[in-house]
């Protein structure tokens, strides 16, 4: 049998005006990071629906993390409170089913923090590689 | 600042409550402080000595028994710093440092007159000693 | 079921360099919906584009996906030649292989590994892509400007200018606002009146401007382009069309003993008034709280003075209903009350003013006639104390102060003492100061003639207490920089009270969904790049409600107000972001959640009628999303309960199938 090299899957969502546009700063910089983390584009924080995240977490995922505008500086105004607020929610009830804290996360990056993309991103990615595989919330069914 | 007044300074802030850095250096404690003349040191130099680390003399001056305790001060202050709380801090850590009272029992009979109400001297007595 | 094309960029070797671009494009031909995959050099290269445009007519695509750079950089480009292949623009979608991928991998089987991943989640998204049409919404070819001040008349004057035509809503009888009030201005001391009247003039003959003064505004429904908007008109008594400002029925009215606002009541004007003689409009005005014939019906001489048969008893609050497609907030800003700083014993003594009091006191047209006494006796005053950042800065007394430096309290406090000074050499002048602040074009230099030439005694310190002692008032202050306690005998103390924004801010901010910081300014758009718009489409700042202003900063702001209005009503029609929520009104519940988290108020309700299965009709309330106003955030989305809500071009199952597409 042969033991596979374990890499996590992390769901990153980012939002348009800022986290989206840090992202990018960061691939001009050519600041490193694991090719684990897949972005989504929403356009605010607040459109991500924690539903998407169970969805995410159910296909296998096993780190999700959303990053948005600094609270104050949201292109909508106030988009990112929202996500604050619901996320906290979403999260505490995470904790409750047993998913580790770790392996969700809200950041704020700003379309001028490249730095602070990447090392948010190899933070969380060793922080959820520690954790080992997403195993609770997998939908077995799903596996191929 | 040496180690021990960095310390001193600490305790100070941490008994009074106050944060001294707030001050803007209007100078308004002063402006309204009955008891200004009577200082060498005013209420808007506690403020900036303590902010500074530079508590030696205040612990030294009379000032510190000259401050009434009347907090208009404290209230006319527009940042909320309270001068009149780190000069009382400052006066606990001057009577906690000496060891000594500022006032002792056999210092009293001098001091009497007809006019002064005896309960001034029980509160003088809960002011200056420990 | 969607015709897709895959084109793979290289970037040059941006990409290529460390993503094998042909294993890309061959592993993404084999997903559902695609038809067609390749891969090229310079996709965005004229050539590249060509392309596409040849692939959509050969293979009949109806969906675009590009794995290229950012979206960012480039889906703009791809969206036109989507268009000009004749696709919907909004069929195309990118996977970001460069910035996101090449450029932060290093080896080329990671690389190449997440670029295909990147690929089939925007596969999976254009499969559920919807053709977009961005709405469009008419433009009323009219302004409102709110408020009737220097930001008003400069705002409304630009407007008008540029041949829109524009009405302003005064509350007070006339326009003019604070400037009307000040006496001269600095750093150059030419008087308010004679820079602000022709001004007033302008407006009152430009006939594109409309003034309804006297009135307010009542209600605000619409959006940007299409603002309804209900002015109350109160009744003043007077026929505006007949009345010529003669002044007989001022001089004739017996109750003469109300407080004259304008001279923030320092004297006492008739029942009937024309606040000051340059007055736009003109036009004389009952106040009915004084008035014995609107009281108890006694009196009625002002009408039988007006020649021109102007007065009428009978008149009533007015309505008016207009429609407008921007809206201009110039409410600006009043002194706060000193009422709680009874340090300064401003209620105790008339001899403590205010410096707006002050402007009176030395206005040729005030209540002295310029002439600078002290008002509670009359008499020359011999020592002045200025007292700055009263109630600014204020950090602890909310219930007081501000918290923010009011910043034109230094500058008109060094021009006070100045033309104290300058009038009347024999009086001293103190001024009490925190910090002198006086940034701005010539400012520096007036506060140092205000010291050098003029001999005004700056005093780095504050004042404690004023204690109003026979006819003098004893000022108890301290001079920090020689370490001493100052007592002063002074006939006079000019407070500089910090400023606040109109208390009429905070409910026309509700009637106009525009929003506020926690001190009633209202918020820009950006604060450093958007900042004479509110967050709210349509609606513009100018002047102090913004945050506190001079003359010429209110001036420029009011300027760059109205040139973003005329930017707005030059066009004939509004095209809208496309990408906005949209509401399945068979899901809708009409729960309210959505309304409550839409930042712009796009969301309104309506009952509308329902076919029922059973061929009953039944009326629901259900969510509409206006598309003029929204700007696509995507709150409301989450917020609903029954999922009705959803954001075109980022709809709920596209994102479910990106997640998919790279958790599988």
């Amino acid at each position: 049998m042969q033991i596979k090299e374990y890499k996590p899957l992390i769901v990153a969502f980012c939002c348009n005006w800022c986290s989206y546009a840090g992202a990018d700063l960061a691939g001009n910089n050519r600041l490193n990071y694991p090719a684990e983390v897949k972005i989504i584009r929403v356009p605010c924080s607040c459109r991500v629906n924690p539903m998407f995240i169970l969805r995410a977490f159910q296909r296998g995922a096993d780190g999700v993390i959303i990053c948005g505008c600094h609270p104050g500086d949201c292109h909508y105004t106030s988009g990112n409170y929202y996500t604050r607020r619901r996320m906290a929610l979403l999260f505490s009830m995470l904790d409750f089913l047993g998913i580790e804290r770790e392996r969700t996360r809200v950041e704020w990056v700003s379309a001028a923090e490249g730095a602070k993309f990447a090392t948010t991103m190899n933070d969380f990615v060793e922080k959820v590689a520690s954790l080992g595989e997403n195993k609770r919330l997998e939908d077995l069914r799903c596996k191929r | 600042m040496n180690n021990k007044m960095q310390n001193l300074r600490d305790e100070i802030i941490l008994r009074s409550g106050v944060n001294p850095s707030k001050c803007m250096a209007c100078g308004k404690c002063s402006a309204t402080c009955p008891a200004y003349n009577e200082m060498e040191y005013h209420p808007h130099q506690f403020v900036s000595m303590v902010k500074s680390g530079d508590i030696e003399p205040l612990l030294a001056s009379d000032s510190l028994y000259k401050c009434l305790t009347c907090f208009a001060c404290v209230d006319r202050c527009p940042r909320g710093v309270e001068p009149a709380k780190l000069v009382e801090a400052v006066r606990l850590a001057a009577i906690r440092q000496q060891g000594a009272n500022h006032l002792k029992p056999d210092m009293v009979p001098d001091m009497l007159d007809d006019d002064m109400p005896q309960q001034a001297i029980v509160s003088a007595f809960r002011k200056y000693t420990k | 079921m969607q015709r897709i094309g895959v084109f793979v960029c290289w970037c040059g070797s941006n990409i290529a360099a460390t993503v094998d671009v042909q294993a890309v494009a061959q592993a993404l031909k084999n997903e559902p919906g695609v038809v067609f995959s390749t891969d090229y050099q310079y996709m965005c290269s004229q050539a590249g584009q060509d392309m596409i445009k040849e692939a959509v007519a050969e293979h009949n695509l109806t969906g675009i996906v590009v794995c290229s750079c950012s979206p960012r950089m480039h889906e703009a480009t791809f969206r036109k030649t989507a268009a000009a292949a004749g696709l919907n623009p909004y069929m195309v979608e990118i996977a970001n292989i460069r910035e996101q991928c090449s450029w932060v991998h290093k080896d080329i089987p990671t690389g190449t590994e997440k670029a295909i991943i990147l690929g089939k989640a925007a596969v999976a998204k254009v499969n559920l892509n919807t053709p977009l049409t961005p709405g469009e919404s008419p433009v009323t070819k009219r302004a409102l400007v709110i408020g009737g001040g220097i930001a008003g008349i400069q705002t409304a004057l630009d407007i008008a200018d540029a041949g829109f035509p524009v009405d302003i809503v005064e509350t007070k009888p006339t326009i003019g606002g604070k400037m009307a009030q000040l006496d001269k201005t600095f750093p150059t001391l030419d008087c308010a009146a004679c820079i602000l009247t022709p001004k007033m003039v302008d407006v009152a003959q430009n006939d594109k401007i409309r003034i309804f003064s006297y009135s307010e505004v009542e209600e605000v429904s619409g959006f940007v382009g299409n603002f309804d908007v209900k002015i109350k008109k109160r009744a003043r008594y007077v026929k505006e069309d007949l009345c010529t400002g003669c002044g007989a029925c001022v001089e004739k009215c017996p109750m003469k003993k109300v407080p004259n606002e304008f001279n923030l009541g320092m004297d006492n004007r008739p029942a009937i008034y024309i606040p000051f003689a340059q007055a736009v409009p003109k036009v004389a005005t009952i106040d009915p709280n004084a008035c014995n014939m609107l009281k108890n019906g006694k009196c009625g001489l002002c009408a039988r003075v007006c020649t021109a048969g102007a007065i009428d008893y009978t008149q009533k609050d007015e309505i008016i209903e207009e429609k407008y497609g921007a809206i201009v907030v110039a409410t600006g800003f009043n002194p706060i009350s000193m009422d709680k700083f009874d340090e300064f014993a401003y209620s105790q003594s008339k001899d403590v003013i205010t410096s707006l009091e002050f402007e009176r006191l030395t206005n040729a047209a005030g209540p002295t006639a310029g002439k600078l006494v002290r008002p509670s006796d009359g008499e020359h005053p011999h020592t002045i104390v200025f007292v700055q950042c009263v109630g600014s800065r204020c950090e602890n007394c909310a219930e007081k102060g501000k918290e923010y430096c009011s910043k034109i309290c230094c500058m008109y406090t060094a021009k006070h003492a100045m033309l104290v000074r300058d009038k009347y050499p024999d009086i001293e002048t103190y001024v009490f100061y925190i910090d002198v602040r006086t940034p701005g074009k010539n400012f520096d230099e007036f506060y140092r003639r205000a010291v050098e030439e003029y001999g005004v005694k700056y005093v780095k310190g504050m004042v404690g207490k004023v204690s109003p002692e026979g006819k003098k008032l004893k000022v108890q202050a301290s001079d920090l920089l020689n370490n001493k306690q100052l007592n002063i005998d002074a006939d006079l103390v000019v407070l500089a009270a910090a400023i606040e924004p109109d208390k009429s801010a905070r409910p026309l901010a509700t009637m106009l969904t525009a929003s506020m910081d926690t001190n009633d300014f209202f918020t820009e758009a950006h604060p450093k790049l958007r900042p004479v718009e509110s967050p709210t489409a349509g609606v513009f700042l100018s002047g102090a409600c913004q945050g506190p202003k001079d003359i010429p900063e209110t001036v420029s702001q009011a300027g760059a107000a109205a040139s973003k209005v005329i930017g707005l009503l030059a066009k004939d029609k509004l095209t809208g972001n496309p990408c906005i929520a949209s509401s399945d009104e068979n899901m809708c519940n009409g729960c309210s959640s959505c309304e409550r988290v839409c930042p712009y108020g796009a969301i309104t309700y309506v009952d509308k009628e329902f076919r029922m299965p059973d061929r009953t009709t039944k009326v629901r309330r259900v969510a509409q999303v206006n598309p003029a106003v929204c700007q696509g955030c995507g709150a409301c989305t989450v917020a609903c309960p029954s999922g009705a809500m959803d954001l075109r071009g980022f709809a709920s199952n596209q994102i479910i199938a990106e997640v998919d597409a790279i958790c599988k």
